[in-house]
């Protein structure tokens, strides 16, 4: 018996090396090249965009760009009416999606008994998170600047990009409450805190981190957003600052999609400093999400 | 105690965004108000005791016409810093969709405005007035490295482009090259192709192989990369691409022209030379402010068309709309 086990145990590793070599272990290796050659490339087509936007918009990224206002001269022309009025968008944007969003999806979570009814809503509110963009610019249109006469604002666009990330902000709202593990709850409840006072206490402190990224990265989403904007009637030219919330306005993705459009290559070059000051404003939106994440972060 | 802070963290933000989620919703009911207020007292009058004017204007329309109305209100503030003149994109027939409503005082279009459109804009009773404000040469060009092409007759341009009529270059002038057309176009949206369908293709379908864009750069580049390529637009796009782009003569009966500043000027470029306008709204008139914009846009118009590329109109041209505005304005009175 054992020397029958020991003379298969020998030969049973070595059959096992010799197939992996002409086989599994070259499909291995074959699809490691062919996943590093993935990343690779989508790497490769990112540093050669930015490297482009880099060499193009460093010259005109100057302090002038930043406190001019657009002109027909590339050399004069300015972010400043953009950037302050993505700001002043993003002013409104924030607190209308968050407190309608979360407040949604609290309800979904927390409150609403689970039937047909809730289940529509539900269905409708992921359906809403695939619309094009352009179709909440036309909603805002009819909505916003017709029907509440509130003109080409800054209130208008504030509130058409809020209906734009609210599916977005509602879903994730709605993950972060259900990763909350149910015994937290549960032991809430059993000292006889009300819902109220679990969901304040309990629930959301827990899945606030969640909540914030997912709000966080819906705004990026809004930054970036001009088809919506162009609808509702948000300007191209615009020599002045925004004084209040019935102000006209224009945003950094629509100064810039115009700056690209021009015949002129400088107003190219001045496009891509454009692009790069909208670059900086994401990636220090994604950060601060990363950071609140990681800040309040705890492991049930 | 981490709890605690955590817990005082999330109250923080929720009264925060609870005060100003409240704040919306009362400034949402004021601003209807403020909004009827404000439009009230532009109306009485934009100019205060010392003379200076003071106001919106509100404009919006082609994107052909917006770098000549952007030049404008760039002026213009410079010397009037208290009116807000800003410019807005939507397009020909979007800018006419908001000047219908009643929402703009300009409305820049780069083709005349359409009989449906003046059918909507007279049930709304809203009166206007059309401005002439430059001249676009719509080039027809061809890459450098086409060596070919010297002249096209209009009728050769309608083989090009119409659907189902020419494949290859041969099929256009039997000594040209077997080898097939590539096509780019504006977009149908656009009024650069309204024109061109109307006046070289009369209303025939594009052919189908043509490659349209919304986006002139992309035809600039399609056209730069290929000897069997031909594209038409605005003739800035052509001025600012001269190194690549050869402009193709067009011959209507009289001569082959080549698109030019003097040959767009005095009208020999024809017929892909088409002039671009400013619809104003006869109501606004009465607005000291806008009056003065729209005599300051007629005086400099010129001027700042031949900065960003367009070709200015002559000068008996201006003075007609300047005759145009003081009658409305008398009118409006």
């Amino acid at each position: 018996m054992k020397a029958i086990n020991d003379t298969t145990a020998q030969s049973y590793p070595k059959t096992q090396k010799r197939s992996s070599l002409s086989g599994r272990e070259i499909k291995n290796k074959l699809f490691k090249s062919l996943f590093i050659g993935a990343t690779a490339f989508s790497l490769l087509v990112l540093l050669v965009l930015l490297v482009q936007i880099f060499t193009q918009g460093i010259p005109y990224l100057n302090w002038n760009f930043f406190t001019s206002f657009p002109s027909r001269h590339a050399e004069e022309a300015g972010i400043l009416s953009a950037f302050v009025g993505t700001i002043w968008m993003m002013a409104v944007t924030a607190p209308v999606s968050f407190v309608l969003g979360v407040g949604t999806a609290i309800y979904l979570e927390e409150y609403a008994k689970k039937n047909r009814f809730t289940q529509l809503i539900q269905m409708n509110i992921s359906n809403l998170a695939g619309v094009p963009s352009i179709v909440f610019g036309l909603l805002g249109l009819t909505i916003f600047v017709r029907e509440l006469a509130l003109g080409r604002s800054v209130l208008a666009g504030g509130l058409t990009m809020s209906l734009l990330i609210l599916p977005i902000i509602v879903v994730a709202a709605q993950e972060a409450i259900r990763a909350v593990p149910g015994e937290l709850k549960e032991a809430s409840f059993a000292m006889g805190a009300t819902k109220w006072q679990t969901t304040y206490r309990i629930v959301l402190p827990a899945a606030l981190p969640g909540i914030l990224t997912g709000n966080i990265l819906a705004l990026s989403r809004a930054i970036g957003e001009t088809a919506p904007l162009i609808m509702i009637g948000a300007l191209t030219y615009v020599a002045f600052l925004p004084e209040g919330l019935l102000s006209q306005f224009t945003v950094m993705p629509i100064q810039i999609y115009n700056w690209t459009g021009r015949p002129q290559e400088e107003f190219h070059f001045v496009a891509a400093a454009g692009i790069m000051v909208l670059l900086v404003m994401l990636l220090l939106m994604n950060s601060v999400a990363v950071w609140i994440r990681n800040k309040f972060q705890k492991r049930f | 105690m981490k709890k605690v802070w955590m817990m005082s963290a999330l109250a923080a933000v929720m009264t925060v965004t609870a005060a100003c989620g409240g704040g919306e919703t009362e400034t949402e009911e004021q601003s209807a108000e403020t909004q009827a207020e404000e439009s009230a007292t532009t109306d009485e009058g934009s100019s205060d005791e010392e003379g200076t004017l003071s106001g919106e204007i509100a404009i919006d329309g082609s994107s052909t016409v917006f770098p000549i109305m952007e030049a404008v209100s760039e002026e213009y503030t410079k010397e009037n810093p208290d009116v807000q003149a800003p410019v807005g994109v939507s397009g020909s027939g979007g800018g006419f969709e908001k000047f219908i409503a009643g929402e703009t005082d300009l409305s820049n279009a780069s083709r005349p405005m359409k009989e449906e459109e003046a059918a909507a804009l007279e049930e709304n009773g809203i009166e206007y007035i059309e401005l002439p404000l430059a001249y676009d040469g719509l080039s027809v060009v061809v890459s450098q490295e086409n060596d070919f092409i010297d002249s096209l007759t209009v009728d050769e341009l309608k083989k090009i482009w119409v659907e189902g009529e020419a494949e290859t270059w041969s099929d256009v002038r039997s000594e040209w090259p077997d080898e097939p057309i590539e096509r780019f176009s504006p977009g149908t949206d656009s009024g650069t192709f309204d024109y061109f369908s109307e006046v070289i293709l009369e209303e025939e379908d594009i052919s189908k192989n043509a490659q349209l864009s919304e986006d002139d750069n992309v035809l600039v580049n399609g056209v730069i990369g290929s000897p069997n390529a031909i594209g038409y637009f605005g003739y800035a796009y052509y001025a600012e691409n001269q190194d690549s782009l050869k402009a193709v003569p067009i011959d209507n009966g009289d001569g082959a022209v080549a698109p030019s500043e003097d040959t767009i000027n005095d009208g020999t470029y024809e017929p892909l030379s088409r002039p671009i306008f400013t619809y104003v709204k006869v109501d606004s008139l009465k607005e000291d402010h806008v009056r003065d914009y729209v005599e300051f846009a007629n005086d400099i118009a010129g001027e700042m068309a031949l900065e960003v590329g367009y070709v200015n109109m002559p000068e008996e041209e201006y003075e007609k709309n300047q005759q145009k505005i003081e009658e409305a304005a008398g009118s409006a009175e």
